[in-house]
C-alpha cells in the first residue's frame, strides 16, 4: 500500500481495508497539456466508499506499484465480442497477455448423442444447428456422408444445386464474418452492406426450401425440393450484385491505416505450426498451406470447377481477412460456372429404399404405400460401414464421421468441427500480444460456439 | 524439424510421387477396393502390432495394438514416404452390442500425398480404457483426446491436462456418448436442477487460475473461506464419477 492510500484513508477515517492498489483510476483531463516536468496532467482519482474521488492538489502522485503484479481478467462468456458464449481467462502483464485459458461447453447439446437417435434423414435438421451460419453446407455434407454409407450417388442436377448451395453458404459465413470483425475492430459500414447482401441470400433459400436460416435442404439421395421457377434470375442478379458491394467493403479495409494497424502482424502462426495444431480453412491457408478439401480430396465434381485456392504469407489477422475475401471472389466464379452448366432432370435419385414416393402414388399404388410406410416408420437402413467425408466448410474441413451397425440410426455421429480445432490453438496466437488485440485474433479465427460447443 | 516441414508441405502436391489427380470419388464399393498403400508399409514394418487392415467405402482402417499406437503414429508422422502431418480427428465409437469392445479412432491425412487414413484400437469395456496420447506429434490433439475422455471416459496416458472440456467439471452423471448413459441424463429433472442451484458460482475459476497474480488473496474473506472448504472437501469432483 503506498503513501497516497494511506493519506487518503486517515483522512476519510475509514478501514484501510476499503482502498486497495487496484483501484485507482487515472483519467486524462479534457483539455491536453503538460505539467511543468512534461509530464501530462491528469487528474487521479481513488475509490471511495464506492464512488470515485479526486485527489485533492498538491498530494503525492505516486503510482501504485503493480509492476510486479499479474492481473486475471475474464473475458465471457456473455461479452459482444467473443462471438458467442465462449470464455476467456487472461493472465496480464501490465496490457500484455502472458497466458490464456479458454474455456467451452456453455452451449454444449449433445447433438451426436441425439444422432445416435435419430434415422439419417432425421438428423439434417440438426446440422442446421451446429453451424448456424453455414446451415445449408452442413446439410450438404451431412447428406454426402450419409449417401456415402448408403452407397448411392446423386444425380448430376443434385450435384451442381448442391455446389451453388455450399457457395452461397460459403458466402454467408464469410459475410458475416468481415461484418461482426470489422465492428469488433471499430468499422461499423461494411457490417449493414454487408448483411445487406446476407439478406439477399437469405430471400433466395426462403424462396427456394421456406426457411432462412435453419434450412434442412437436403436429403438423403437428393433434395428436400427442387429450385422454383425464376430462382435462378435471382441468384445471377446476386451474382452481378455482390462482387460490387464486396469491392465497396474491402476497398474501405484493405488500405485503411486504422484495419491495418489492427490486424498486421497479429496473431501469426507458421505453416509447420499450423498443419501441426491441426487448423483448417483460411486459418490454414492464411499461414501459407494450400490446403483446401475441394481441391485435395475432392467431392461434389469439385475438380471439374475452374478456381484458385488463396494462401496467404505470414498467417496474421491481416492475411486471414485478404484469403477469406478472395474466397468470397472465387465463390462467385465457382457459381457462375454452376449456373451455366446446371444440367435438367431428377434432382433426387430414383431409389425406393431411400427417396419417398410421390404423394399420390402412395395413396393410390400398394406398392408405394409399403415403401412410404417403411421410410417413414423405420427409416432407410444402410449395410454396415462406416464412412468419413470431409468438406471444405467456410471454417475450415468439415467432416462427418458416420458408423452404422445395419440399423436405421447411426452407431455413432461424429461431428469434426473446424473452429473447435482452430480455437484450441488461440493460446498461442494471443500470447504476448496486446488485450485489445485478443479480441481482433479471437476474431479472426470465425469461431460459431454451436459448432464449437455442439 | 519443423522448418523442414514448412519447407516442403510449400511445394506443390501434384508433384508427390505415386499421387494420382485427385477426383470426386465414384462407385465406392462396399468392401474391398484399393488399400492405402500406407497400410501395406505399416504391416511390413510393425508386423505384429498390426491387428487387422480393413477398406469400407474405399477408406483403409488399421486396427493396431494399443501399446504401439505412439510408435505407429509417429512413425507414420515422420517417414518421408508417409508423412501424415496432419491430424484430423480423434474420436471413439461405443457399439450397441455390449460384447464388443470401444474403439478409439484417429484420422490421419497426409497433405503431401493426399492419402487418408484411419488408425483404431480396440479396448475391451471390462479393462482400463486407457490409450496412449499423441499430443507430443500433433499439438492439434490437445482438445481433442480431452473431448474423447470427456464424452467416453477414454484416458490419454502423457496427455498434460486430462479434464472435461465441453461438460464442467463437476459433472458427475459420467460420460454421455456411452451407450449406458441415458439420453436424457443420468439423473432425474429434479436432481439436475437441484445440483444447478446449488452450482458454485465461483467454482467457475479453476484453483490454477486463481493462482495467476494471487487473485485468490484479494478475494474476499467469506468468498475465500467457501473456496477453501470446497477444495477441503473435495467437492471439485474433478473426475466427473
Amino acid at each position: 500500500m503506498t503513501d497516497v492510500f494511506k493519506d487518503v484513508a486517515s483522512r476519510h477515517g475509514s478501514g484501510t481495508e476499503a482502498l486497495t492498489g487496484r483501484r485507482t483510476i487515472e483519467v486524462a483531463l479534457g483539455t491536453s497539456g503538460l505539467d511543468a516536468q512534461g509530464l501530462p496532467l491528469r487528474a487521479p482519482l481513488v475509490v471511495q466508499g464506492g464512488s470515485a474521488v479526486a485527489l485533492e492538489p498538491g498530494m503525492s502522485r505516486h503510482e501504485p506499484e503493480l509492476e510486479s503484479d499479474h492481473m486475471l481478467i475474464n473475458i465471457g462468456p456473455q461479452h459482444p465480442a467473443t462471438h458467442g458464449v465462449l470464455r476467456l481467462v487472461l493472465e496480464l502483464d501490465g496490457e500484455t497477455v502472458v497466458r490464456c485459458i479458454p474455456h467451452i461447453g456453455y452451449l454444449h447439446c449433445g447433438f451426436e448423442k441425439i444422432g445416435e437417435y435419430r434415422q439419417y434423414n432425421q438428423i439434417i435438421p440438426w446440422t442446421d444447428r451446429e453451424d448456424y451460419l453455414n446451415s445449408p453446407g452442413n446439410n450438404v455434407a451431412f447428406a454426402l456422408g450419409a449417401e456415402r454409407l448408403f452407397g448411392v450417388e446423386v444425380t448430376e442436377r443434385c450435384t451442381v444445386l448442391r455446389v451453388i448451395l455450399m457457395e452461397l453458404s460459403r458466402i454467408i459465413s464469410h459475410v458475416v464474418w468481415l461484418g461482426t470483425t470489422s465492428v469488433d475492430i471499430g468499422a461499423f459500414t461494411p457490417f449493414l452492406w454487408l448483411y445487406q447482401e446476407r439478406e439477399n441470400v437469405y430471400n433466395l433459400l426462403e424462396g427456394w426450401c421456406g426457411a432462412r436460416l435453419t434450412t434442412s435442404i437436403t436429403r438423403v439421395g437428393g433434395m428436400a425440393a427442387d429450385i422454383p421457377d425464376g430462382w435462378l434470375d435471382g441468384l445471377r442478379a446476386f451474382i452481378k450484385g455482390f462482387p460490387k458491394t464486396l469491392d465497396e467493403c474491402v476497398g474501405m479495409l484493405e488500405t485503411n491505416a486504422i484495419w491495418a494497424g489492427r490486424t498486421v502482424g497479429l496473431g501469426a502462426i507458421g505453416p509447420a505450426e499450423a498443419i501441426n495444431s491441426g487448423l483448417s480453412g483460411p486459418m490454414l491457408r492464411a499461414s501459407g498451406v494450400p490446403y483446401d478439401v475441394r481441391r485435395d480430396f475432392p467431392y461434389l465434381d469439385y475438380e471439374t470447377y475452374d478456381f484458385d485456392v488463396p494462401v496467404g504469407t505470414t498467417g496474421d489477422v491481416y492475411d486471414r481477412f485478404l484469403v477469406r475475401v478472395e474466397e468470397m471472389r472465387q465463390s462467385i466464379r465457382i457459381l457462375e460456372q454452376a449456373v451455366q452448366r446446371l444440367p435438367d432432370g431428377q434432382v433426387n435419385i430414383d431409389d425406393p429404399r431411400l427417396i419417398l414416393p410421390a404423394k399420390h402414388k402412395a395413396t393410390s399404388e400398394m406398392e408405394s404405400m409399403i415403401h412410404h410406410f417403411k421410410l417413414v416408420m423405420e427409416g432407410p437402413r444402410p449395410p454396415v460401414g462406416e464412412c468419413y467425408v470431409p468438406v471444405e466448410s467456410p471454417k475450415g474441413e468439415k467432416g462427418y464421421y458416420m458408423v452404422s451397425d445395419g440399423t436405421s440410426k447411426p452407431v455413432r455421429w461424429r461431428i469434426r468441427p473446424p473452429s473447435f480445432v482452430n480455437l484450441s490453438a488461440i493460446p498461442k496466437l494471443v500470447e504476448g500480444h496486446l488485450l485489445s488485440d485478443v479480441i481482433a485474433i479471437n476474431a479472426s479465427i470465425d469461431i460459431v460456439m454451436g459448432e464449437i460447443d455442439r | 524439424m519443423t522448418d523442414q516441414v514448412a519447407g516442403t508441405a510449400l511445394a506443390p502436391m501434384t508433384d508427390a510421387a505415386g499421387t494420382v489427380a485427385p477426383t470426386t470419388m465414384r462407385g465406392v464399393p462396399h468392401r474391398g477396393g484399393a488399400e492405402n498403400p500406407s497400410a501395406a508399409a505399416l504391416l511390413a514394418h510393425f508386423g505384429a502390432a498390426i491387428a487387422r487392415v480393413d477398406v469400407v467405402w474405399g477408406e483403409t482402417t488399421v486396427v493396431v495394438q494399443a501399446a504401439s499406437l505412439h510408435d505407429i503414429v509417429a512413425w507414420l508422422a515422420a517417414d518421408p514416404a508417409e508423412r501424415y502431418e496432419y491430424l484430423s480427428d480423434v474420436t471413439a465409437v461405443e457399439y450397441r452390442d455390449f460384447d464388443r469392445p470401444l474403439e478409439v479412432v484417429w484420422h490421419l491425412r497426409s497433405l503431401v500425398h493426399r492419402r487418408f487414413l484411419r488408425l483404431k484400437v480396440q479396448l475391451p469395456k471390462r479393462g482400463a480404457l486407457v490409450v496412449p496420447s499423441v499430443i507430443d506429434i500433433y499439438s492439434g490433439a490437445d482438445w481433442l483426446e480431452r473431448e474423447c475422455f470427456d464424452m467416453f471416459g477414454v484416458r490419454f496416458e502423457g496427455h498434460p491436462d486430462m479434464r472435461r472440456i465441453l461438460l464442467w467439471e463437476g459433472y458427475r452423471e459420467g460420460h454421455p456418448l456411452r451407450k449406458d448413459f441415458p439420453l436424457r441424463g443420468r439423473f432425474s429433472r429434479a436432481e439436475q436442477l437441484k445440483q444447478a442451484l446449488a452450482a458454485d458460482p465461483e467454482a467457475r475459476y479453476s484453483m490454477e487460475e486463481l493462482s495467476i497474480a494471487q487473485a485468490f488473496e484479494s478475494l474476499p474473506l467469506d468468498m475465500r473461506e467457501r473456496l477453501a472448504h470446497r477444495d477441503a472437501s473435495g467437492d471439485a469432483g474433478r473426475t466427473g464419477e
